[in-house]
Formats: structure tokens, sequence, C-alpha cells
């Protein structure tokens, strides 16, 4: 019986044809089968240290690269630790797959050694999940999950596979077709709202387009590119959609938001009609809901029907995917002919736009005795020039990051938006570095999030991964003692970090080079030194401790009432 | 408000899950829930009824409708229909008061489907009012012991069913009505 193929092997199979060649794992005891049947498959899987950061890792991989990605943990607790990267995924909209082994199927329910329901546990992680008991089953489940992760709104999928379907044996036959009825994807946008898109935004005189992920996720670009040129319309991206529009286009503002920019959130309060493209009102973009761009008429794109109108009431819904919209609607708009009409509410809207601009800039600031963080993310977009893979953890240096650090193309920020889970910048940086081998790639962490995935030092010197990990040290968990200290009566509970390693012997003992910058006239030097290294570079850069995130919009804040500085000088302990 | 929502559903292992999670996950109890294979036993017919915060009503139908495992979710609470259940109730009814008992179950159209020295067990169908109603004077007779099937609902309005199409692998495929398109991106 030479036609018969165990589980494992259909497996593997099933992940070539759907033209998988890396996946980030762990193994444990019932993945064993699988792990065996890949020991002389070419398949590369990727060693990570701990569950958490396969997901992760697949995540950097996919967010630079835009195919979908594919982790794999045992059971239980595998499972488990795999969970925070899948909702991560989930509220980013990144399309992996996920592999789980789950205990022999005669011994689900028993308690049995590493069970956990996974099944269960990740219903609400994941857009969908698999629990496969039968092998027969298996390349059909496999086929879906990609499918189903990768078209509509991205996200993750699971599929959790019994021992005994790795080690069972069946005569394989490839999958042709998928068939899920109830699963409905539209793409293509209703044509008659697409015209009437078109009209509203030539008739508006203080248009703002807010683009977000689902552009990137999209591949629009170019798209937005034509579309905003078009309609010569201010626009903002947000944390998700850094990048969809260059940062150097002359149309372009900055991010909005909690800590977006003045411009960016005077814009959006005080726009007339909101051209939103693949964003979801989230509520760090919006402040106060209903204190949120009051006079805005509001156009809304998106492939998801369920974020229409979910926080913000869309006057103009369009369902479909951003990048086949934007081709019918600048197909519309350029017959119309825009650059030929008089359009003087435009103009009085620009130059307010440019006045808030020039008002309140978000300009770095710079100290002769210590370093400060906005300052480490201009010497880093010095270097960049838009050009370079960012990746970060969650915090305060994340939205100095995105302030400061610009992006000329899409997929090169690479950050936990929705869930802001720390940890996720070194991982991430393995699967994007490992995607994109010729790419320089930054990994700016805070010494916090640093230490949550400290292990994967190990992963990126295994893979001889060149990833400059510039770490933001101010001994602080730094956006909550900011939180503590503007709301909390400076009331400093439980973000001191003392204890961190000295970043020399940590990177020395895993085999690489680090070093620390302390004063300001040396971080320039020490930065060129981390980038022309030809292995990876950890940077320990000590940064002011006290310095605080500006703009900020409090919560529960409308977002025209930002915060643009400290309020007065405030003592901090240390 | 309580919202009434009939789900056609794939009948799969985990569906239920889903669309219960969907809800409780919301902090939303849930106040009667059934579930029946149809006549195409691949598919289920749900009838969940649920007090939704107003501002959610029409969030939770996308929602529902989002889900892989359900082909149409519909808030029955919008339209015209018709609401049904069922009622099983043990009656203790001594000697003097068995005919009056009897009588009473006659005008809720309820049946008797055991008798015994001890009681009755009647069975009644109606509208979940009128149900409540019909325990409330059984009670009057003494203690009683009930069991209600939940709400099932049926829309009086013929709504259109779209289901996807089969995808083949790595081509795409155009819906009928050509509006929407599917497409497998394979990598």
């Amino acid at each position: 019986m030479s036609n018969l193929m165990s589980g494992s092997k259909i497996l593997l199979e099933c992940l070539v044809r759907e033209g998988v060649d890396t996946i980030y794992g762990y193994p444990g005891g019932v993945t064993i089968p699988f792990y065996d049947a890949m020991y002389d498959h070419p398949i590369r899987h990727v060693l990570v240290r701990h569950e958490q950061n396969a997901a992760f890792a697949a995540q950097g991989y996919v967010r630079a690269t835009g195919k979908t990605g594919v982790c794999c943990a045992t059971s239980g607790p595998g499972a488990t630790n795999l969970t925070t990267g899948l909702v991560d995924a989930l509220l980013d909209s990144i399309p992996i797959v996920a592999l789980t082994g789950q205990v022999t199927s005669t011994l689900i329910g028993t308690d049995a050694f590493q069970e956990a329901d996974t099944f269960g546990i990740t219903r609400s992680a994941t857009k969908h999940n698999f629990l496969i008991k039968n092998i027969a089953d298996l390349p059909q489940a496999i086929h879906e999950a990609f499918y189903i992760a990768s078209s509509g709104r991205p996200g993750p999928v699971l599929v959790d596979i019994t021992k005994d379907v790795f080690q069972g044996n069946m005569q394989y036959n490839p999958v042709t077709s998928i068939h899920l009825p109830g699963y409905k994807v539209y793409t293509e946008g209703h044509t008659g709202q697409i015209r009437r898109a078109a009209q509203m935004m030539l008739e508006a005189e203080r248009p703002m387009v807010y683009a977000g992920g689902g552009v990137i996720h999209s591949e629009a670009s170019a798209e937005l590119r034509e579309l905003v040129e078009l309609v010569d319309s201010p626009t903002v991206c947000t944390l998700m959609g850094l990048g969809a529009l260059p940062g150097n286009h002359p149309n372009y503002i900055s991010m909005p938001g909690m800590h977006g920019s003045y411009a960016a959130n005077m814009g959006m309060y005080n726009t007339d009609l909101i051209i939103a493209l693949g964003v979801r009102f989230d509520d760090r973009v919006t402040g106060r809901l209903k204190a949120f761009a009051p006079h805005a008429k509001v156009i809304h794109v998106d492939i998801d029907p369920s974020e229409i109108s979910k926080n913000r009431n869309a006057d103009l819904p369009i369902v479909g995917d951003v990048k086949r919209v934007l081709q019918k609607l600048n197909a519309v708009l350029r017959e119309m002919n825009p650059s030929a009409m008089d359009r003087p509410g435009l103009r009085a809207w620009w130059k307010q736009v440019r006045d808030w601009k020039a008002e309140h800039p978000l300009e770095p600031s710079f100290s002769t005795t210590e370093i400060k963080p906005q300052h480490l993310m201009a010497e880093i977009e010095r270097i960049s020039k838009g050009e370079a893979i960012v990746a970060t953890d969650v915090g305060q240096h994340q939205m100095w990051a995105a302030q400061h650090i610009s992006f000329n193309k899409p997929r090169l920020w690479l950050t936990s938006g929705g869930l802001g889970s720390m940890g996720f910048g070194l991982p991430a940086s393995v699967g994007a570095q490992m995607a994109c081998p010729n790419q320089l790639v930054f990994c700016i962490v805070g010494d916090g999030g640093f230490q949550m995935s400290l292990p994967e030092l190990a992963t990126i010197v295994n893979h001889g991964l060149p990833i400059k990990i510039i770490c933001m040290n101010n001994g602080y968990l730094g956006m909550v003692r900011q939180w503590q200290q503007l709301f909390y009566n400076n009331r400093l509970s439980q973000v001191t970090l003392d204890g961190f390693p000295d970043p020399v012997h940590l990177a020395a003992a895993y085999g690489f080079k680090g070093s620390t910058v302390s004063h300001p006239s040396q971080l320039r030097a020490a930065l060129e030194m981390a980038v022309a290294e030809p292995g990876p570079y950890l940077l320990n850069v000590k940064v002011s401790p006290e310095e605080n995130v500006y703009p900020m919009v409090p919560a529960g804040g409308a977002i025209n009432e930002m915060v643009l500085g400290p309020p007065s000088p405030v003592e901090v302990p240390r | 408000m309580q919202q009434v929502i009939s789900l056609l559903v794939e009948n799969k292992p985990g569906a239920l899950m889903r669309i219960v999670g969907l809800i409780s996950a919301r902090g939303w109890n849930i106040d009667s829930l059934t579930v029946a294979k149809t006549l195409d036993t691949s598919l289920s017919r749900m009838t969940i009824a649920v007090a939704v915060d107003d501002h959610m009503r029409r969030q939770v139908i996308k929602q529902m409708n989002k889900l892989i495992n359900v082909l149409q979710a519909t808030d029955l609470s919008e339209g015209p229909s018709v609401t049904r259940e069922m009622v099983l109730m043990r009656v203790r009814a001594p000697q003097e008061s068995r005919t009056a008992i009897l009588k009473e179950a006659e005008i809720f159209g309820a049946r008797v489907v055991d008798s015994s020295v001890e009681g009755f067990a009647l069975e009644a169908t109606g509208e979940t009012e009128k149900l409540d109603e019909f325990a409330d004077i059984m009670r009057s007779y003494g203690e009683i012991e009930i069991t209600r099937s939940g709400a099932v609902t049926l829309s009086l309005e013929a709504k259109k069913l779209r289901l996807s199409p089969p995808v083949t692998k790595g081509a795409q495929v155009h819906e009928t009505d050509g509006q929407e398109k599917l497409v497998h991106k394979t990598n």
C-alpha cells in the first residue's frame, strides 16, 4: 500500500500547495510525528523560544510580505501560549494559519497530559478554527484555513489536529475546490455608491482622507495615492496605515489620534467629509466618539460589513476591497476631471491645514545633556530615510517612532496596533528579516517589552539575522508611568524596571555585539556603528527617563482637546 | 430590548459555540434558544431570544453573518413573524379539582399526555405570554412542574438566501449578480 500517506506528510503537502516556505514553531509531545515528517522535508522550520513568539514572528513575516504566515505549537501549553499572538493578529487583520497538536482523539475530554480545549479557547481568538479528529477531513480543512485567513478581511485561523491524525495513513487526493456557503466576501463595491462617493468628494470643501491598515492589506497604496492627488485631499494614516501614503507625500499630514499631530487631529475635527478607507474608527483615533468630527459626513469603504457604522455612522457606506473600490472610484474621478474645477473652499482648507502644521509641528526635541527619545527616533529616521523596516514593541517608544520615523512604502512599519501586545517587536523583526534578508531591519523596543521576548535573541543568532535592536531604555514602563504622572498624582506604582542586564554582556552571552549609549553627542556614531555591523547588534540607548509623549488626547477627551506639552514642571522621584 | 434572531447554520460541531460566544462576550443573557436540524440535515435552524443593547442590534446580526458556519442571520423583530412555544407540565390534581383542570386545559388548547392518580401531564403550544398565563392558572390548583421549549419563530416574509459558490483553488469565481467576486489568493 505504497500510495498511503501519513497525516503529517499530507499536512506538509497541503502547506507546499499553499506556497508556504517557512513555519515558525516549537515542537512538543503530540506534534512529534509532524516534526518527524519535517525532518527531511524542504520546508523551513524556524525554532523560536516561546510559542507566543512563533505567532508574532509569523506576523512579522506577513506584515513585511503580505503572504500568509504559518505558526505551529503543541497541545495544551503550546496552544495557550500561542493565543496572545492569535488575538493580536485578529485585531490587526493579519492572515496567519496556526497549527496546533491535540491529544489523541480518544483521549479528548479525559484531562489527558497536555490537554487543553484549544478549539474552545481560540474560538474568540481567531477568524475561524477547526478541530480535526479524522484524517479524511485534514486536507480540506487546511486549504479552507488558508482561504479564510487570506481572503476578505484577513485574520488568523487555527487548525487543531489530534495526534492520531498526524500518525494515521490514507490515500491522498489533492483538494481542488473549497465550498464555504456561509462565507461571503464582498470585494467589488456598489457602482452607484462609488459614483455618489466621487460626487461627495468633489463637493466637499474640507475633505480628509483617513487611511488605515486595510489599504496596506489590500495592496492599495498606488490607488490611494492617485485618489488623494485627484481629490487633492489632506490625508492622515493611522498607526496601522503608516506607509500607505509615502511619509514625504505633499498631501500627507501625519498620524491622527491619541498621540497624533495637532494638524491631523484638528483636521479630523474640522473636516466636512471623512473619506475612511480600511479603518475602523478605533477609540485611539476618535477620542470621545460623540465629539469626533462633528461637522463631517462619512464615506466608509471597508471589506467587512460589520465595520460599517459600528462606531461612527457612515453616510455613504461602500462594502468592498479598498483596492478594487479605489480603482473604480479613481476612474470615475478622472472622468470628472477635478483639476479643471475651481474649488475655492479647498484652497482655504489647505491654508488652514498648513497653518495648523506650522503652529504645532511634530518636531523632535533635543538636549545637549541627555538623549531625548524623539532625538533617537530622528536619528533612526536620518539613517532609514523612509526605506528601512521598523518593528516596534508597545508603549512610549512605539508612539515616538510612529511620530518621527517616516515610511515611503507600505509593509515597512510593523507594530501591534489593536491588541498592543508588549513583547511583539523582537519576534516580529525575526519574521521580517527572514522574509527580507537584504533589507535593513530596525527593532525598536522599550526596556520593558524587550525583556518579555528576550529569549528570541537565540533565534536571531541561530539564523544570523542582522537585526539592529535599538532598546530605548528609560528604566520605566514609560507609558504607564506617563499616565500615573498625569492622571494619578504621580503615584508611580510598579513601573520602575531596575535590573536591566548589561547589554554588552547580554549580547556577548548570545555571541554578538552590543553597547550602551547615553550621551547625545555619541548617539549618531553609535547608531551608525550598529548599522555597519554585519550581524545583529544590540544598542541600549539611555534616554531621558521622564519624557512624555505629546501631543496627547487624554482618555475620554475630544480630539481637538489635545494636551500639547507638559502641563507644569513635575517633580518625579527617582 | 428583546431581539429575536433566526439563524440558518451549518450543522457542525462548534457552530452553536461561535454564535453563543458572540452573545456571551458582550455580557448579554440569552432568554431562550432553540436548535434543530432542517429538512436538509446538513443545516440547523436556530431561534435565539436575547435582550440586546439597542445600539448593538444591527451590529450583532452583522457579526453573526460574518461567522463562517452561519448561512443567514436575520432579526425577526424587524418584520412580520409568528412565534410559538411549547410547554410540558405536570399538574398535581386531587379528585375534587380534576374536572376543573381539564376544563382550563381545554380553554388553552392543551392536551393531556398522561393521567395518573396524582394528576396530569399536559402539553400546550402557543405564544409565550399565553403559556405564561396558562402556567399561572395551573399553579393556582397546586404544585406544577414545567418544561418549556423556548420560542421558535418563523418569518412571514420570504428572505433571499445568498450562498457563496464553491471556489476552485487558484481560480477566480464570479458571483452570479456580478457585483461581488470571490478571489482565492494563492501565495
